[in-house]
């Protein structure tokens, strides 16, 4: 495995791109193209990383580019490795799309590539809403967020779906390898970036990728952040290799997730009990994922009353 | 070698005969015979290209400009709620030039559905940046297929070309087709050896986010490149005929227009049943004539201009209504002989696959006679068609 200090610094993915400070996509960006090197061809769908790493007549990629649309990274990721294959060429194929781009608009073709198992490398930087055209809720978004279609109402207060589940939905494809990965985590990020590198197929890196005006968020804590989603149970790392699931890294002592969402402008609106619904969310996902009980004094907690959004008038309009 | 086989079979043969390198390849009636071909020569080994079996139209057209992108030869095919499906991508392989060729089996489009020939779904990709070029028969597809590639990798055009073939008419009809040989298809038209590419080696970025103080100038080279394969499609028609034989105008075909004085513009098969028409007009004594529009983009404002110069009416057959009234090819005709006083008739017939028998065709000419003799006819006339009496 590489070392951190012999991480390649040949600047694929150059200084000078005009991401927000503390930005999670750009960093993942930048340290997943160190590991892949200079001969991968990324796509990009439509996404901040276009607008920030290519606006003409500027551009932050030194290995070649391709984009031409939102919901379409798995079928050009196929398009362009079966060139490659065509004329012998060596050459990774990876692709770099939101979560909007992957788990909403782009599934179906995602599905696809992943079913016939094609030899592209599809990297999802997951910062939990539509951030290029300003915070919309995605299939990504976590209950409770704000985003600017699920807006703290009067009545209705952020988002009232759980995030999807989109690793299950992507291992049932049956392929070769699926990840997730952190930021705050570089040790475990370059190995899976490097292993999926390594592997022929259809391999899948899940980064999380916090958003600093997404998420409303300091720019200094990006790391700290991601780094308290995993102890949070909020995001867990893990990989599947051929159907065989690994945790990579478990958290020692099980944090709050009132703490990681206290650091976030995006949570900040939520209620005790929209906090302890959220709460039981991720203990329930925590002893499925870990095969043990969240810790005690996190988890066992008196269950949320009915959510406040599901009022009377509510259930004498739509029933129960 | 002649053999008897569909319009769709023909259009396999050709993509075999250019040796295509990816096809990226999703079902649609009445296309499908012509992926199911390529999937039987790539599986028996005749054929050398990567055959992908796509889950929708939209990830055929987005494989098929990656592809392209990273140098690869790339041939699909499609129809009618297809084309709309990808209608998104049609435009971004047009304006980042990748000379894609992709077959449209003609077919209605939209609510309430159909399967059988129209144009309505072709038309609405007229502005995309493909060029468009309507076939008559099965052996004018396959040879379109050979010529398509040589016009749309051609340095002064580099553009998609999308052959139209009439559903069903021809899709599923089969015709003696004359099949040229390999090693003479090798010599009309080379590798295909672009200038940028997806390749590490060179590393370029292609369809970069484009602000307003760029993007204008773009907007204009692929005009300009579109009207640069005016030329071009000349040219190598030319060079297809010297070399194969067969020769189909360029970009409008002309049958008895020499001392016509009434001409019918035709697109596709209906073309056939009017030559017919025209022989028994003629020998009625009417100097008639017809001119068959092969590409639809280009579309040919000047020779239309010239080959209309002496003629007093012109009528217009149109597979489509574009809902103002008109056909679309009724209005480009119109638009292109501006400034010129002769009528122009619009003739709609054949919409949703109706057949278009030669006693419409013959009223076609007959309306659009009297309004070359002075008298007032209807701009507009449905043929056929229940509630009007053209």
């Amino acid at each position: 495995m590489i070392k951190i200090k012999d991480l390649p610094d040949d600047n694929l993915f150059t200084a000078g791109h005009t991401a927000c400070p503390g930005c999670g996509v750009a960093m993942s960006i930048r340290n997943a193209i160190r590991v892949l090197g200079k001969d991968t061809t990324v796509y990009v769908p439509a996404s901040c990383a276009v607008v920030f790493g290519t606006t003409f007549p500027y551009g932050a990629w030194k290995v070649p580019f391709f984009h031409t649309a939102f919901e379409n990274t798995g079928a050009c990721l196929t398009g362009m490795k079966a060139a490659f294959e065509k004329k012998g060429k060596e050459v990774t194929a990876a692709g770099f799309a939101g979560d909007g781009g992957t788990y909403d608009i782009g599934l179906q073709s995602m599905s696809g590539a992943a079913e016939r198992n094609d030899d592209v490398l599809y990297i999802c930087l997951d910062n939990e809403a539509y951030m290029n055209t300003g915070i919309q809720r995605s299939g990504g978004t976590p209950f409770g967020a704000w985003t600017t279609t699920t807006p703290v109402g009067t009545k209705i207060q952020g988002n009232q779906r759980f995030k999807k589940n989109l690793g299950d939905i992507v291992v049932a494809h049956e392929i070769p390898y699926y990840a997730t990965l952190s930021i705050g985590h570089p040790l475990d990020f370059i190995r899976k970036v490097e292993k999926a590198k390594s592997i022929k197929g259809f391999r899948f890196l899940h980064m999380f990728t916090p958003c600093i005006p997404g998420w409303k968020m300091d720019p200094a804590k990006t790391v700290e952040v991601t780094k308290l989603a995993v102890e949070s149970g909020m995001w867990t790392l893990y990989e599947v290799e051929n159907g065989e699931k690994r945790i990579t890294y478990k958290p020692g002592k099980m944090k709050r997730v009132k703490d990681y969402l206290m650091m976030q402008g995006r949570f900040r609106h939520m209620g005790e009990e929209d906090i302890k619904k959220l709460q039981m969310w991720v203990c329930k996902k925590w002893s499925l994922h870990y095969k043990e009980k969240g810790a005690p004094e996190v988890c066992e907690i008196e269950p949320p009353v009915e959510h406040h959004a599901v009022t009377e008038e509510h259930r004498e309009m739509h029933g129960p | 070698m002649k053999r008897v086989i569909t319009g769709d079979h023909a259009v396999a043969m050709g993509a075999k005969l250019c040796r295509v390198e990816v096809v990226p390849a999703y079902p649609i009636t009445p296309q499908t015979l012509i992926i199911e071909h390529i999937a039987d020569f790539v599986n028996d080994g005749e054929m050398d290209a990567k055959f992908l079996t796509m889950e929708s139209e939209h990830s055929v057209m987005s494989a098929a400009a990656a592809a392209s992108a990273a140098g690869a030869r790339v041939f699909t095919a499609t129809s009618s709620q297809g084309l709309a499906f990808m209608h998104e991508m049609l435009y971004a392989t047009a304006p980042l030039r990748l000379p894609v060729v992709m077959a449209n089996a003609s077919r209605t489009l939209g609510g309430p559905p159909g399967i059988w020939c129209e144009y309505n779904d072709s038309m609405g990709a007229r502005d995309s940046g493909w060029l468009q070029v309507y076939v008559e028969d099965n052996q004018e597809a396959l040879d379109m297929i050979i010529q398509s590639y040589r016009i749309a990798e051609d340095k002064r055009v580099l553009l998609p070309v999308m052959p139209c073939l009439d559903g069903f008419v021809l899709t599923h009809t089969v015709e003696p087709v004359e099949i040229p040989q390999q090693e003479d298809v090798d010599s009309f038209l080379p590798p295909y050896s672009p200038d940028i590419t997806l390749d590490p080696a060179r590393p370029a970025m292609i369809g970069t986010f484009m602000p307003a103080e760029y993007i204008m100038e773009l907007r204009r080279q692929t005009a300009l490149a579109m009207e640069s394969a005016k030329k071009v499609i000349g040219e190598i028609n030319d060079e297809f005929a010297r070399r194969f034989g067969r020769n189909y105008g360029g970009l409008i075909d002309m049958y008895r227009m020499e001392d016509a004085e009434v001409a019918l513009i035709t697109m596709g098969t209906v073309t056939s049943t009017s030559r017919e028409v025209v022989d028994d007009l003629r020998k009625a004594g009417k100097k008639v004539g017809i001119i068959k529009l092969r590409f639809f983009r280009p579309f040919p404002s000047e020779d239309l201009h010239k080959v209309l110069s002496g003629v007093s009416a012109v009528g217009v057959f149109d597979r489509s209504i574009s809902y103002h009234g008109g056909g679309p090819v009724f209005n480009e005709v119109r638009s292109a002989l501006y400034g010129n006083s002769l009528p122009i008739i619009n003739h709609l017939a054949g919409i949703g696959g109706r057949d278009v028998t030669k006693e419409q065709i013959m009223k076609m000419f007959d309306v659009t006679i009297k309004a070359a003799k002075g008298e007032k006819m209807n701009l507009i006339n449905w043929h056929n068609t229940r509630g009007e009496s053209v």
